[in-house]
Formats: C-alpha cells, sequence, structure tokens
C-alpha cells in the first residue's frame, strides 16, 4: 500500500506535467461540454433539455477519453521507450505499477466529473444526477471498462509515434457513433447498428439513466451487461497479451 | 552464496528457429568485475537479460545469487541493479524527482543525493530529464541501478557514446562499486575498458565461448610482442615471446650495415588482439 502511494504520487505528477495528456483527457472534455452546450443549450434532444443530455454525453466521453485513449497512449509511449521494461527489474511489481497508473487516471476521472457536473450546473443550467450513488457507480464501472480496453487495445500498437493516431482513430468515431455528441436516432440504420453493441453507447445508457431518470441498475441490465462483458473481453486480451518490452527489443540477439 | 554470484552451466536460447546461444557456462565470483565480450549479435545481451530475468532460458542451468532468475520475484531483484543497454526514464521528471522515485521501490535504498553525487549528476538534481545530455542519460541510468544498494549489478554497455573523460568516470565509479564488494557483470565494446576494469573476462561469439580467464591468461600462451617496421617500404611484422633477444638481432643487423629500421615498432599485445584473434572469422549462426 505504501509503495502503490508511492507510485501514484509519482504517476500524478507525471499526468500534469504532460500537457499534451492533461489537455486532451482533461481539458478538451470539458471544453467541449462549454461549447456545445453554450451552442446547443436551449433546444431537447430526445425529450430532454440540451443542455443535461451533453452534459451526460460529455461525461461519457471524457470517461473513454482519459481511461480508454489516455491510458492506452502514455502505455504504448512507456513501453516503446523501455520505460515498463525498466519497471520490470525493480522489485515494483507488476500489479502494483499498473494499478496506480489506472487509479492514477481514476483521479483525473473524477476531477474531471465534478467540474463539468459545476459547469453543467452553474453555466449550462443542468440538472444534478437524479441517483447520484448509482451515477457515481456508473461512471466508475466506465472508468475500469474503458481502462481494460484501453490496456487491451495498447497490444495492437507497435509504435510510440503510431500510438495517438491508432487509438484516436478506434476512439473518436467511436464517440461519435455512440452519441456522446447527438442522438443515434438521426443516424443511418447501419450507423445505429454498430453503436447497439459499443461500450460508450451503453456506458452512456448507464449515466444517462442514473443521471436524467434516477434509476437504479435493476432497470438497465443489458447496458449494464454489455459494459461489463466488454470490461472482461478487455481484460483478457490484456492479461493474455500485454507487453511490457519494446517491440524492437524482442527478436535481437 | 559460496563466494559465486553467479553460475551459468549449459544454458540455450533460441529466438524462433535460430539458436542464439548454444550451451553456454561461466562463473561470476561474488566481489569481481566480470566482463562478457563479443561482436554485436553473439549473444551478450540475451545472456545479461536472462540472468536478469527478463527473459526465458530454453535449457541449461542458471543461478544468480543463489536463486533462479526465471522464478525469482521482487526480493531477488531488490538485490540486483540493472543498466539496460538503452536508457528510459521519465522525461518530465528532475533528476532528484526520478531518484527518489526508484528508491521508494527498495526495501533499503541508498540517500539520493548521495547516489546522485556518487554518479556526478549533482549539479544536475534539478533538471529535468529531457535536458540531459546522452552521457549525462547514461550515468542517471547507473544512479538507478545503484539506489536499491545491490549486491550484484549488471552493466549493458555503460559507457557506449561517452567521451573519453566522461569514460574514465565512468570507470572510478565502477572500481569503487568493486572496492565496496560489489559483484558487477559487465559488457562491453572497449578492449580497453574490459583490460583495465575486468577481474575476468569471457569472450563469447556466435552464441558460444571461445575464451575464458583473466586478461592476463588470456594474454599469456599467445605471442606477447609484436615488432613492427618496413625494410625495402615492406612492413614487416614480428611475434614474439622474446622481445629482447629479437630486438637485439634486429638493431645489431642495422647498426652493422649502417641502415635505418624505418617506422620500428615495439607493442605489446592487447586484450583487443586475443579478442580480434578469437573472434575472428565468419560468425557461425
Amino acid at each position: 500500500m505504501r509503495l502503490f502511494l508511492h507510485e501514484l504520487r509519482a504517476q500524478q505528477v507525471l499526468f500534469w506535467r504532460n500537457r499534451e495528456a492533461a489537455f486532451f483527457s482533461f481539458l478538451f472534455p470539458i471544453i467541449l461540454l462549454v461549447l456545445l452546450g453554450t451552442v446547443y443549450g436551449d433546444e431537447p434532444i430526445e425529450g430532454v433539455d440540451a443542455a443535461t443530455y451533453l452534459l451526460v454525453g460529455l461525461i461519457g466521453y471524457g470517461v473513454g477519453a482519459t481511461a480508454f485513449a489516455g491510458l492506452a497512449i502514455t502505455i504504448v509511449v512507456r513501453r516503446e521507450q523501455g520505460l515498463l521494461k525498466r519497471v520490470r527489474g525493480t522489485p515494483l511489481g507488476p500489479g502494483t505499477y499498473l494499478g496506480a497508473v489506472i487509479a492514477s487516471e481514476a483521479i483525473v476521472i473524477a476531477l474531471q466529473v465534478v467540474v463539468q457536473l459545476l459547469i453543467g450546473r452553474y453555466l449550462l443550467d443542468a440538472d444534478w444526477p437524479a441517483a447520484p450513488g448509482s451515477f457515481a457507480f456508473a461512471v466508475l464501472l466506465g472508468a475500469a471498462t474503458f481502462s481494460a480496453l484501453g490496456l487491451a487495445v495498447t497490444t495492437l500498437v507497435r509504435t510510440a509515434e503510431g500510438s495517438s493516431a491508432v487509438v484516436n482513430a478506434i476512439y473518436l468515431p467511436m464517440a461519435f457513433i455512440s452519441g456522446t455528441f447527438f442522438s443515434t436516432e438521426e443516424m443511418p440504420a447501419f450507423l445505429e447498428g454498430i453503436s447497439q453493441v459499443l461500450p460508450l453507447t451503453h456506458l452512456l445508457d448507464l449515466v444517462r439513466s442514473t443521471f436524467i431518470e434516477g434509476e437504479t441498475f435493476a432497470s438497465t441490465e443489458t447496458a449494464l451487461a454489455v459494459v461489463v462483458a466488454w470490461g472482461l473481453a478487455g481484460l483478457a486480451v490484456a492479461v493474455r497479451r500485454f507487453r511490457w518490452e519494446p517491440r524492437e527489443g524482442l527478436q535481437e540477439a | 552464496m559460496n563466494g559465486v554470484a553467479i553460475e551459468v552451466e549449459g544454458l540455450r536460447k533460441s529466438y524462433g528457429a535460430r539458436e542464439v546461444l548454444h550451451g553456454i557456462g561461466f562463473e561470476v565470483r561474488a566481489g569481481e568485475v566480470f566482463a562478457l565480450l563479443g561482436p554485436n549479435g553473439a549473444g551478450k545481451t540475451t545472456t545479461v537479460e536472462i540472468l536478469e530475468g527478463y527473459r526465458r532460458r530454453d535449457a541449461g542451468d542458471v543461478r544468480v545469487l543463489g536463486q533462479d532468475p526465471g522464478r525469482a520475484g521482487g526480493d531477488f531483484r531488490a538485490r540486483i541493479g540493472i543498466v539496460l543497454q538503452s536508457s528510459a526514464v521519465y522525461q518530465l521528471l528532475n533528476v532528484r524527482e526520478i531518484v527518489a522515485l526508484f528508491a521508494g521501490y527498495y526495501p533499503s535504498p541508498r540517500r539520493p543525493d548521495e547516489v546522485i553525487e556518487l554518479v556526478g549528476l549533482s549539479e544536475q538534481r534539478e533538471a529535468r530529464v529531457r535536458t540531459l545530455s546522452g552521457g549525462q542519460l547514461r550515468r542517471l541510468d547507473l544512479a538507478l541501478a545503484l539506489i536499491g544498494d545491490p549486491e550484484l549489478v549488471f552493466l549493458d554497455e555503460p559507457t557506449t557514446g561517452f567521451d573519453p573523460a566522461a569514460r574514465r568516470l565512468a570507470w572510478d565509479t565502477i572500481r569503487d562499486l568493486r572496492s565496496l564488494g560489489k559483484s558487477i557483470l559487465l559488457t562491453t565494446h572497449y578492449m580497453e575498458e574490459a583490460q583495465k576494469l575486468a577481474d575476468r573476462v569471457a569472450i563469447l561469439r556466435g552464441g558460444e565461448i571461445v575464451g575464458t580467464g583473466s586478461p592476463r591468461e588470456l594474454l599469456s600462451g599467445h605471442a606477447t610482442v609484436e615488432i613492427r617496421y618496413r625494410r625495402n617500404g615492406q612492413e614487416v611484422v614480428l611475434e614474439t615471446a622474446e622481445p629482447t633477444r629479437v630486438l637485439h638481432e634486429l638493431t645489431g643487423e642495422a647498426l652493422a650495415s649502417g641502415a635505418e629500421l624505418e617506422g620500428l615498432e615495439v607493442h605489446r599485445r592487447t586484450l583487443e588482439d586475443v579478442y580480434l584473434d578469437l573472434t575472428r572469422g565468419e560468425d557461425r549462426e
């Protein structure tokens, strides 16, 4: 536990000093909320006032941007630099290290959600979450699922230079198709079909129902099941395929 | 530990169908500096990474500090220090922060400031890692390898890319470590480095050990002195174990005939000459 906190502190320092990561993971979803919220704030979307609809969507977007995209890029860059290999050569356990990196992202997400809630309430006139406990749990579950998927996606990326491109090529279309920025009801049928299998769609569903309708999880079983299934699938891939060493080091004698 | 830091016997490793280590064996005694030499691709890094616990071996017995590095955990890693071939540290931390971070990983670390001073980075204490020069980064690598106060230190080409002054400084640091009783396994391309630092060396070629012993032992058994001069524009090279007699004869003849031995050079054979003899020719695949 002492080691975990020691590493967590370092990871927090590293996160906030990395301006690019701090911007795209932390600030960008907040800026999007302010921009989109002030533009569309008054018209209802899917029967919900636009400010609340967008707030929920961008909370979901931020969870994925930090836990999935941010984590995956961080890990790939560190792996290809040889940093993960170096950490493996110390007595710090691999689980403690990855746990601290993920917990550090979770702190960022928590801060981000709080800022978004405050902006939503006081700038855009959105509501507070109807079921705060379930809402917090949905965010946490989303963070866990997308962290697992983030670790899984690191196994697909070969170079540090390519990490940002590959990860965003997966995440940005997913964010659109899942309805973070606008309703999926206006999409062509095939896109809506795709959206029904994506984890972010169902995470948004969970966040939306706990935020807007105050439903507990009993009434959102499908969404819960899909999110958990994606998380477990990501974890399974990560456990089997995760690499600590950079690619160049693999075959060299 | 019985005075032995590393024992290797019959070590084999393949990557796919290509076997890169054909059953090698050697021993590193506690408290000595042992150098593993060999051309690129000879298997040095593979060997070292098996000993460090990074890679699995296919066959053979390996004991490092009495443990099997293939199964060892955090307690084993707390007793070793590693300088990998390429540096990798968090770019956004400063020198003191990263050394303190790594100190926290070990059960009984040395004081960060003391280690920073030992590797000669005191002036860069507050400098972000990304502003350091290549040589300074290498010294930071060394600091991170030493922060846990290890019994055994692995140095994989620790001075590659150093200027001569920085190399001398690194050698002093390695000698200091030895005088503290640490065991050191070093790989290097620089024969001068091995000759100056190593108590014993093993020369690896194409996945096999082709020579082992102290630098002095490797030099004996070979003609130890080389005499070169030019006669009628032709280069003449003599190798001899009796340089006094040969030189006397040569210079006697030259004086008698009133000729000058042009470009006369007397050269003691070095580890590099032995190394080149042993590793000459095609590496076997």
